[in-house]
């Protein structure tokens, strides 16, 4: 098999091929560094590349392997870790300029976890600046790229890590989503993302934007291998008081299982599915509520009528909770420091450092929830947001009264051009429409790619939401789409992609 | 009307510690207001007995054993200090000169 083929195999595949010993996770990590290196250039998908590191640990997992061991399931098959995760003795920057010289002396819960399923960890990859954004425009390292077109987004604010598995520069990586951040790059780079029931992963050493929103979960190119990782990831960690202390959900079953929907309510929600949303977008979520329907799942139509108002709510929790957890680069214990002329004061070396080192996105919400929560205004917006947050749980509560899973497209458009929207913020914001409803309730979402737009011929994202504790539904579901759009179309969205012309 | 004049944000960044320049304010004060601006409408929202939902889970009071485990070194914990100095973490001055 060429190095070629074996970036192209899906993660389960390679899973099997290591273990029946057709190729070594030395071979197969090799594989995705010369890709890599051949191709970043192009994309600025990584920031950083541990081809030490990856290959020590591939070289451990095939010597194992050889001495009989047994081992994980995804032992010696690659990943890739967005830079919002500590790696301990690895450069971690979460895409700013704040901690551009940031070495972790410890590792996230999750890398740890990777490292126990014993997968070579590639490198970390590009997000907007502390995980505000959604293109990877606004990280302090430049743009990634969509390797659909390169002068287009790669979706934000985990473009690097969608970008990465859509270019086969990775089987598999880690995001973080908290407001759309795994799904919505995943919908534009024709990739599969989870955002799983809040609490569902660790938190423990990602760096953290939005505490009550933020969700780690796993990006691959089918829903299989997003399950494998999923798995990986999930489970209670006594270092964070907010994972959920019970079984993991049976993803992996659920993904693999049968394809027959028959009995399965689909619900459509009208706030989020029918207006505002790129003709082409619409057509291919029409065309996937149709196979659904051939897979005998019954389509309804259900209202959520506050997710109207979920926009609003996001725009001032989020900045609320990331004013207060930004607080912490002070420029005193760790992070960038810019000193003033003369004798500056401490207050004046923070103020000076915070201005330098970060971004205008990140000011732009620091100040925004600043003032959300700043005496007299506290009511008026930090506190309604939280109400309207209780009616938009409830109208999910009422809507799986009616529905196993709620669908929506996952983007109102395709991926758009890089620039086209950076200086007008709330045009970006407006990206993530359908997405902020779940992480505000909590409750697990996935995007898969359902089709191409004929208009652009770029790559179509279909949301697949269920209740909390629940994700198996959709693995279940997106497994049976998935096939369904696969054999319809000739082949996974995926591969449809076209070949990466390498910059002279 | 404006919301969040450009006053106001200066002092509100003042606040979140980020000293604005004058460039970086024309630039964000604009935005700023109208973001407020649009944010704002979640007060047509009637929900006055609606309580309030600060997070997903409904958790309360999660312990953990008080137990001593393995933490940082010294070294560790300095490593990434913009100015350690003799075993701590050096500060500029945090009372005024006079």
């Amino acid at each position: 098999m060429t190095a070629r083929d074996l970036t192209r195999l899906t993660a389960l595949q390679m899973a099997d091929g290591l273990a029946a010993g057709e190729f070594t996770s030395v071979e197969l990590t090799q594989a995705h560094l010369d890709r890599i290196e051949r191709l970043n250039p192009s994309l600025n998908a990584y920031l950083l590349v541990d081809a030490e590191g990856a290959l020590a640990t591939a070289a451990n997992v095939d010597a194992a392997r050889a001495a009989g061991e047994d081992l994980p399931r995804l032992a010696g098959v690659p990943v890739a870790v967005k830079d919002i995760a500590c790696t301990r003795g690895l450069p971690t920057t979460a895409g700013s300029r704040m901690l551009e010289h940031f070495v972790p002396p410890y590792d996230a819960t999750i890398v740890t976890r990777l490292k126990d399923a014993r997968m070579p960890i590639l490198g970390k990859t590009n997000m907007d600046e502390f995980a505000m954004g959604s293109s990877t425009e606004h990280s302090a390292f430049g743009p990634t790229r969509n390797p659909w077109d390169l002068e287009r987004i790669p979706g934000g604010s985990g473009g690097g890590s969608s970008a990465a598995v859509a270019a086969y520069l990775a089987p598999l990586a880690i995001g973080s989503d908290t407001g759309g951040s795994i799904r919505q790059p995943a919908a534009v780079t024709g990739s599969v993302g989870v955002k799983p029931t809040y609490g569902a992963v660790s938190r423990y050493g990602i760096i953290a934007l939005a505490s009550s929103l933020d969700q780690i979960g796993p990006c691959a190119r089918t829903v299989a291998d997003a399950a494998l990782l999923h798995e990986v990831l999930a489970g209670h960690d006594p270092m964070d008081s907010t994972s959920i202390d019970a079984p993991v959900p049976p993803v992996v079953a659920a993904a693999t299982g049968t394809r027959d929907l028959t009995g399965l309510r689909v619900g459509v929600v009208k706030e989020i599915a029918r207006e505002g949303y790129q003709e082409g977008v619409s057509r291919c979520f029409e065309e996937a509520l149709q196979h659904l329907r051939d897979l005998g799942a019954q389509v309804v139509e259900v209202s959520c009528p506050h997710f109207v108002h979920a926009m609003a709510a996001y725009y001032l929790i989020q900045p609320s909770e990331a004013s207060s957890n930004l607080a912490r680069y002070d420029a005193m214990r760790y992070g960038s420091r810019t000193t003033p002329e003369g004798s500056p004061s401490a207050e004046q070396v923070m103020a000076a450092s915070r201005d330098a080192a970060f971004g205008d996105e990140v000011k732009r919400r620091i100040i925004l929830g600043t003032y959300a929560l700043s005496s007299g205004y506290y009511d008026a917006y930090y506190g309604q947001a939280q109400k309207v947050r209780t009616l938009i749980a409830g109208d999910f509560t009422a809507a799986f009264e009616q529905a196993d899973v709620l669908v929506s497209p996952t983007t109102p458009t395709t991926a758009f051009r890089i620039g086209d929207k950076l200086d007008d913020p709330m045009a970006m914001y407006l990206n993530d429409i359908a997405t902020i409803p779940a992480n505000l309730a909590g409750v697990p979402g996935m995007s898969i790619p359902s089709g191409v737009a004929d208009e652009d011929g770029l790559p179509v994202g279909f949301q697949l939401l269920a209740p909390a504790m629940e994700d198996q539904r959709l693995y279940a579901v997106g497994a049976a789409l998935e096939a369904r759009l696969a054999e319809a179309q000739g082949g996974y969205v995926f591969e449809k992609a076209p070949e990466i012309e390498v910059q002279a | 009307m404006s919301n969040l004049s450009r006053d106001d944000v200066a002092h509100v960044a003042m606040l979140a510690r980020i000293q604005l320049e004058d460039h970086e304010l024309d630039r964000l004060a604009g935005q700023l207001d109208q973001i407020v601006d649009w944010v704002g409408q979640i007060n047509e929202v009637a929900a006055a007995d609606v309580p309030p939902m600060s997070h997903p889970l409904p958790l309360v009071n999660v312990t953990r054993p008080d137990e001593v485990r393995p933490s940082l070194t010294q070294q560790q914990a300095l490593a990434n200090a913009p100015d350690p100095e003799g075993g701590r973490f050096g500060v500029p001055r945090i009372l005024d000169e006079e």
